[in-house]
Order: C-alpha cells, then sequence, then structure tokens
C-alpha cells in the first residue's frame, strides 16, 4: 500500500516538475549572477571614489582610494596576527613609489581622515596622482599658489591645454597623417616605375618633386608642432603628496583634476556618466590600461557586420542548392554531416586555417598580384580585417545552413505547390513565396552566427587582431574602409588588459568594465537582429517558423 | 443524348434505400453492362455525355512512386464545361491523378508516368510543352487552404505579376474580376490590402480559388477544396462551381459523396489505382454497372 502511493507520487510527476523548475532556475540564476558581478566589478570603476587619508601609528600617511578590505590569512608572520583585517588602498603616485596599491593593516592606523583639499589627478601618464597643489606656473611666472588659489584657474588652464593637446593630436592624426599617406603613395608610385622598368625619366622626376613638396610640408607641420609643444611645456604645476614629496608636472600631461571628497552626489553623477562616456569614445592610453576603449568596441562591430555580410548569402544560397535542388540521398546527408560537424570544430583551427589559406595563400597571391610595389611588406598577406572576418564566417556558415535549412523545411509544402500550380517557376515560388516565410529562420542563423563571432578571440589573433591599432580601419582616405588593416577587438583587449599588461592590478577594473561592454555589444547585435526577425514574423504571420 | 441536369439524388440515405438483394443486384448490373455496351457501339469514345467536345483525353496512363504503381490503366475523357468528381477511398490515386493534369507530380522525386494526357488534344507530357504555362491554363485548388501570407490584392495579383502584367490599374482589376468570380469581391472590397490570414478558413478557400483564376485558366483542378469548411462554407463553394462551369471545365476531388452527387456532372470511380467506373453522376449514383461502385457509394466499405 504504501509502496503503491510512493509509485503514485513519483508517477504524478510532481516531482518531476520541480525538477524540470530547478534546473530552470538554477540556469538562470548562474547567468544573472554572471551579469550582476561583471556589472557590479565595472560600474564601480566610473564612480568618482572618495580618498581616505591613513595617518599609521609610525608616522606614515597614506591617501588614497578604498579598493578591498580582507582578513589576514593564517599564513602571516606573528607581526601581522590572523584574524585582524586589512585595506587595500588605490595610493596611485606610481611615479614616486612605483607602485599604485598599498595594503595597511587595521591595527596599524591611527585615525582615518577625509580631507577635503585633497585632489585626485588623472594623467596621461603614470597613472593617477593624489595629492595638493603646491602652485601653478606658466613659465617663471607664478599664475597661482596654495590650494584656493590654483583651484581658481585650474579649470580654464586645463581647457586651454587640452585644447592645446586636441591640436596637437589633429596635426598629428590628420595632416601629418595625410602627408605621410601621399607620401607613401608617392614612394609606391616610384616603386612602381622601377619594377615596371620602363618608366620615363620626366615621370620620375615629377614625382620626385611631389615628394619633395610632400617633405617641406611635411617640415612645416613638424615646426608648428614643436611651437604647440614648447607652449605646452610652459604650464607646470608643481603637486605634493601627503607625505610630502613634491613633483612637477606638465599641465599638459593631465587630462582632468577633481576633489572627491568635496563633491556632491550629483556632482559625482555627472562625472560618472562622463567617465563612462570617455570610456567609450576615447582612445585607449598607458598599454590599454587607461582611458577609452573605442576602437575595440568600433574594430568588433565593424567587424561582426563585414562578417554577417559574407555569411548570409554563402549560408543562404548553399543550403538553398542543399534542399530544395540537390537529389537528395547518401550525399546529401554526407554533406549535412559534415556541415554538422564543421560547426563543432575548436575556433582556434579555423583561426591557423584562416592563417594558412586567407593570409598566405590568398593574401600573398593578392600582394603579387597588386601590392608588388609595397612588398617585401605585406599588404593583404599578413592578419587584418578581411581575413578575420572571412575566417570568422567560414566558422559560423554551418550555423547559418542549418538554420536555413530548418527555415526552408518548415515552410508548408502548400505555399510551393500553390505558387507553382500559378505557373511561377522554381525559383520564382523560391523568392517570393517561400524564401520570404523562411526569413525568421535565417535570421534565427544570422543572430545565431553573430553571437558566436563577436564573443570569438583565439581565430582573430592568429588573422587581424593586435592590442594597440596605430589607426581605425575607416578613415578619410580613399578606399576608406581598409579591409586589410589590423584592428582591436573587445574580447582580445580583456585578455590583453587582463593578462598581458604591465600593471595588472590597476587594470582589473578595466577587464570588467571591457566584459560588460562586450556582453552589452553582443546584446546589442541581438537585439537588432531579432527586432528584424519579429517584423518579419508578424509580416509572415501564420508560417509556423 | 442525355441532356444534363443536376442530379437530384440527397445522398446516402436515399441511396442505402435502394439497396436490392444480392442477386437481384447482379442481374441489374449485367442489364446495365448490355445497355451500355450498346452505347458504346454507338459511340466511338469512353465519354458517356457524348456531343460535349472532351477537353482532357487521358490514355492508356500507369503511375509509379518509385516501384509503386499508384495508378493502373486509366483511361477517360472529361468533357469541357461540366463538373467532373473523382471519388473513392483515400489512396486510390484520384489525388495522384488530378495532380498529373497539371504536372505537380513532376515535383515529388522518383516518380515516372506511361501513357498519354492530352489537352486540347495536346500531350501536356511532351518536351516542348512549358509546364508553367501550362499550370497556368490547368489552375489548381488544394485540400490545405493556403493563401500566400501576403495581402488578399497580393494574393490575387500574385499569378498576373508572375506574367509580367506590371500595370497597376490592370492587376486591380484583375484582382476586382478574379474576386467576384469566385464571390468574394463583397466580402473583402474594403480591405484588399489586409492580410490573407485575417479572412476565415471558407473566405480563405474562395480565396485561393480567386487567385487562380486571376490567370485565367480553362480547366481548374480541386482536391478536396471543402473537407476543411463548415456545411455554409462549403455551400457557397459548391454553388461557386455552378456557375464557374460555364466557364471552366472543372475536376473535383472529393470524398465526401453527397458533394459529388450534388456538385458533379460526372463521376469516376477509382479503387486501387484503377477507374473502375466512369459515368454521369445520376447514373453512377442511381444504376451504377459494376459491384464495388455501388458497395462504395452504399457505403459498404471505404
Amino acid at each position: 500500500m504504501r509502496k503503491n502511493s510512493l509509485k503514485k507520487f513519483f508517477d504524478s510527476g510532481s516531482l518531476f516538475i520541480w525538477l524540470c523548475g530547478g534546473a530552470l532556475s538554477v540556469s538562470l540564476l548562474m547567468i544573472g549572477g554572471l551579469l550582476v558581478l561583471i556589472m557590479i566589478n565595472g560600474m564601480g570603476y566610473f564612480w568618482p571614489k572618495d580618498l581616505i587619508q591613513f595617518t599609521l601609528k609610525d608616522g606614515d600617511v597614506v591617501l588614497g582610494e578604498w579598493v578591498a578590505t580582507e582578513i589576514i590569512p593564517e599564513s602571516e608572520s606573528l607581526d601581522k596576527p590572523k584574524g585582524h583585517e586589512r585595506v587595500q588602498l588605490k595610493v596611485g603616485n606610481r611615479d614616486l613609489y612605483g607602485l599604485d596599491f598599498r595594503w595597511v593593516d587595521r591595527a596599524d592606523i591611527l585615525n582615518e581622515q577625509y580631507p577635503l583639499d585633497v585632489l585626485a589627478f588623472e594623467r596621461r601618464e603614470w597613472g593617477n596622482f593624489f595629492g595638493r597643489i603646491k602652485q601653478i606656473q606658466k613659465g617663471e611666472s607664478l599664475l597661482a599658489s596654495g590650494h584656493e588659489q590654483a583651484l581658481t584657474v585650474l579649470s580654464s588652464l586645463l581647457e586651454q591645454t587640452n585644447g592645446i593637446q586636441e591640436k596637437i593630436h589633429d596635426i598629428e592624426q590628420n595632416e601629418i597623417g595625410e602627408l605621410n599617406h601621399r607620401l607613401e603613395q608617392a614612394r609606391l608610385e616610384l616603386r612602381t616605375l622601377d619594377l615596371d622598368g620602363q618608366g620615363r625619366p620626366e615621370d620620375r622626376k615629377e614625382i620626385e618633386a611631389a615628394i619633395h613638396n610632400l617633405e617641406a610640408l611635411f617640415e612645416v607641420q613638424n615646426t608648428s608642432l614643436i611651437v604647440l609643444y614648447d607652449e605646452l611645456e610652459q604650464f607646470r604645476v608643481t603637486v605634493m603628496d601627503v607625505a610630502g614629496a613634491e613633483k612637477t608636472i606638465q599641465l599638459g600631461t593631465l587630462v582632468k583634476v577633481w576633489a572627491p571628497n568635496s563633491m556632491g552626489g550629483s556632482d559625482k553623477l555627472l562625472m560618472y556618466v562622463q567617465n563612462f562616456w570617455e570610456v567609450l569614445s576615447e582612445e585607449p592610453r598607458e598599454a590599454n590600461t587607461e582611458g577609452g576603449i573605442f576602437p575595440a568596441i568600433f574594430g568588433t562591430v565593424l567587424m561582426v557586420v563585414i562578417m554577417s555580410i559574407a555569411v548570409v548569402p554563402f549560408g543562404v544560397l548553399a543550403a538553398i542548392y542543399l534542399k530544395e535542388y540537390a537529389r537528395q540521398g547518401l550525399l546529401t546527408r554526407m554533406i549535412r554531416i559534415a556541415v554538422n560537424n564543421l560547426a563543432g570544430v575548436p575556433s582556434i583551427v579555423f583561426g591557423v586555417f584562416g592563417l594558412g589559406f586567407f593570409v598566405y595563400v590568398v593574401g600573398g597571391t593578392l600582394d603579387q598580384l597588386f601590392f608588388a610595389e609595397a612588398l617585401p611588406n605585406p599588404t593583404f598577406g599578413t592578419g587584418g580585417l578581411l581575413w578575420a572576418s572571412l575566417t570568422l564566417a567560414l566558422m559560423t556558415v554551418p550555423v547559418v545552413i542549418v538554420a536555413t535549412e530548418e527555415g526552408l523545411s518548415a515552410v508548408p509544402r502548400e505555399y510551393r505547390e500553390g505558387s507553382l500550380g500559378l505557373g511561377a517557376t522554381k525559383l520564382e515560388a523560391l523568392w517570393r513565396v517561400v524564401l520570404p516565410c523562411a526569413m525568421p529562420g535565417i535570421l534565427t542563423g544570422l543572430i545565431l552566427a553573430v553571437s558566436r563571432a563577436t564573443g570569438e578571440v583565439a581565430p582573430l589573433m592568429l588573422t587581424g587582431v593586435v592590442k594597440l591599432a596605430p589607426s581605425l580601419p575607416v578613415d578619410g582616405f580613399f578606399p576608406f574602409l581598409h579591409l586589410d588593416r589590423k584592428f582591436m577587438h573587445l574580447g582580445f583587449h580583456i585578455y590583453d588588459v587582463g593578462f598581458q599588461s604591465p600593471n595588472v592590478e590597476a587594470a582589473k577594473p578595466m577587464v570588467y568594465v571591457t566584459t560588460f561592454i562586450l556582453v552589452f555589444v553582443v546584446i546589442l547585435l541581438n537585439m537588432a537582429a531579432i527586432t528584424m526577425r519579429t517584423r518579419m514574423r508578424k509580416r509572415y504571420a501564420g508560417s509556423s517558423v | 443524348m442525355q441532356t444534363i441536369s443536376h442530379p437530384v439524388i440527397p445522398g446516402s440515405p436515399l441511396v442505402q434505400q435502394r439497396k436490392p438483394p444480392v442477386s437481384t443486384l447482379v442481374m441489374e448490373n449485367t442489364t446495365n453492362k448490355q445497355n451500355r455496351m450498346k452505347d458504346e457501339q454507338m459511340k466511338p469514345t469512353l465519354n458517356p455525355l457524348a456531343g460535349s467536345h472532351p477537353k482532357i483525353v487521358i490514355e492508356g496512363m500507369n503511375f509509379f512512386y518509385g516501384t509503386v504503381q499508384a495508378l493502373t490503366q486509366v483511361n477517360m475523357q472529361i468533357p469541357a464545361n461540366r463538373v467532373t468528381a473523382f471519388i473513392g477511398p483515400s489512396g486510390c490515386g484520384k489525388s495522384t491523378l488530378l495532380r498529373c493534369l497539371n504536372r505537380l507530380n513532376d515535383l515529388v522525386d522518383g516518380t515516372r508516368i506511361e501513357g498519354k494526357i492530352l489537352l486540347e488534344g495536346h500531350d501536356i507530357y511532351a518536351p516542348e510543352i512549358d509546364v508553367t504555362d501550362l499550370r497556368t491554363r490547368v489552375g489548381m485548388v488544394f485540400q490545405k487552404v493556403n493563401p500566400f501570407p501576403k495581402s488578399i490584392w497580393q494574393n490575387v495579383a500574385f499569378g498576373p505579376q508572375l506574367q509580367n502584367v506590371r500595370k497597376r490599374a490592370t492587376l486591380d482589376e484583375v484582382v476586382e474580376t478574379s474576386l467576384k468570380g469566385a464571390g468574394l469581391w463583397e466580402e473583402v472590397k474594403d480591405r484588399l490590402h489586409a492580410s490573407a490570414l485575417s479572412l476565415s478558413g471558407g473566405q480563405q478557400q474562395r480565396l485561393c480559388i480567386a487567385r487562380a483564376l486571376a490567370v485565367n485558366p480553362n480547366v481548374l483542378l480541386m482536391d478536396e477544396p471543402c473537407s476543411a469548411l463548415d456545411p455554409i462554407s462549403t455551400g457557397r463553394i459548391e454553388e461557386l462551381l455552378h456557375t464557374l462551369k460555364e466557364r471552366l471545365t472543372i475536376v473535383i476531388v472529393t470524398h465526401n459523396m453527397q458533394q459529388a452527387a450534388r456538385v458533379s456532372d460526372l463521376t469516376g470511380f477509382f479503387l486501387l489505382g484503377e477507374l473502375i467506373e466512369f459515368d454521369d453522376t445520376k447514373t453512377i449514383f442511381t444504376n451504377p454497372s459494376e459491384r464495388r461502385t455501388e458497395d462504395y457509394i452504399t457505403g459498404r466499405f471505404g
């Protein structure tokens, strides 16, 4: 009797329902936990933290941002008894002490203060500086001295120096960049003439004159650069850390200065948003650990777009042939199995193929045929945006083929027969009725492909991603989209910042920020495709895909 | 010579009433056959409705799905401007035959056909025949209601657009006449650009008929067009067949014997891939010459 009721309980399925529900909630919890962890660690990076000043028992004064608090582990020596707390501070001032971080034992702390007049300086080199301003000079003349006076002139001075910095950047990137580009073109023309061996001397002379001319222009720009740099150098600020060490910094190397302890909540919020925007829109500095990640975002999105443009037509056409035209039999079955297996091949294998085939064979041949004048410098014969995109397209093409085939089989036979019965050819039936109905399935394939490609790193390392690309793959010079250029990628950026940078500890928040943005980019790209799919589904409501 | 009138058979109850004892039935059948033999000696064709012009002639047709023979030695003449019904139990080959008439079976891998099907005297399986052109002349309405997931207007204009009719005014006109022809115009004229899938099942089937009419076929094949519809929608489509047959030759496959009796002028009974009997509907339902036909229509099997 009792056994019977137990069996009844099992058979009733309520245990099974609990099991299924439990599995689902555990999965959701893990995904949610992952996102929350990344969010918390990443988003905290932008908040301007208060500066804590500890006075220690031995008379030391330490100033920094709170990073972490932990219990001292057991293995510590006698002078650091276990069970006590210690605090990790980001003390900055790497140029003075060599380290960004410092652990302070709670037991050693005499008092804890939040002085209102300490400032945080974000610099273009050496990381942050925390301390006070002593004086500001322009050349030999004193512009301000002491905290109050310095603060009043500082913001306008910073605007001025940042303006000069922008000018310098503009000249270096655009003016000199264009001159370099034209010089390079001219040199290549000259080289082409040499290679042909039949250039007329007049042509040669003409080009040489052009080169001479360009070099003169280059000199002009260079002089104006020197003038700007000299102007920048005149502004100097002398800062002093809490221990009394002084340092004179060029104002031009400062990005911004803020006084976190005297900032209100709304000021901090504003700065939070500004910091966030800077990360999104600026180029990286200091071996990628500071500054923004714009080139990586741009590279990731551009690569995925080029990959999609390559993968969708190929995958869809292949699936149409396999499903609609090929005679079904042993061969098509084997092809299907092969395609499915291809989807499971480790991505690094595709990377090796991309390097061996696209880069060396195709790229090398292209170079010899069309870019011979640049050799031995490779143009397409080295990793680049095009080869990376094509490698990923190859990696994701099975997904698109499978999804498209499924989409095509889900189109009711009646639609095909209906259109054929009205005098449509097979192509017309496909094009006008079957493909539109299969569109949601095709887009599902694209969504899967995009998700997989966006996060992929391994094959890219072999086929064109670099830790720091000197210029974006899109610019103002013909042909505007430079498929041969190397590019930056969020996934590789995470690896590079987190594990290859000289200052791993300082780069940790950047790793989370980049991860967060990578996840965000994946979601955004997916949302775009899903919106498209929903629109299609509405339009072809009733198709079962 | 008989004139064609709508058969006045209300349905199987009446048919079942006239179930005679088996022995008489056999006798009756023999006499009937003798009568018909005499008829056939006078008329050179198999067509019981002599005088009307045969639209489709099927001669010695065999059909195979791979190695399975689906139709064996089918001979029949389908007259113009009449409704011809194919009846028979499931799997008897009636739909296969119907789909041979516009070569839709070409799409199925591994099928093979022997014999001839002549449409207006031309073999539709001849190599020089353009299949798409054939299908515009032989329209089809399917068992599963299948308007495309497009607007009503686009559904009807689909066929003409395939024939490169691009002018909007022409297309509008074709859409209107076709929808009128299918008796749907009044119901949808205010929402031609609504999705075809928003219509009811019966309306969708009439839309499919309108869609078929839009390419101006002269034969309309209907494969159990009412099997998914309620009696009222069925009634409307049956009425439609009466008006349509004035300008079209209609071949309809149906499982519903009352429907065959109501709408058709001629009926062919199929069993296991063979055409057992093909005659005037009235004859088939009141006085079939074959025992198997009678057994089927009286509900003894199938």
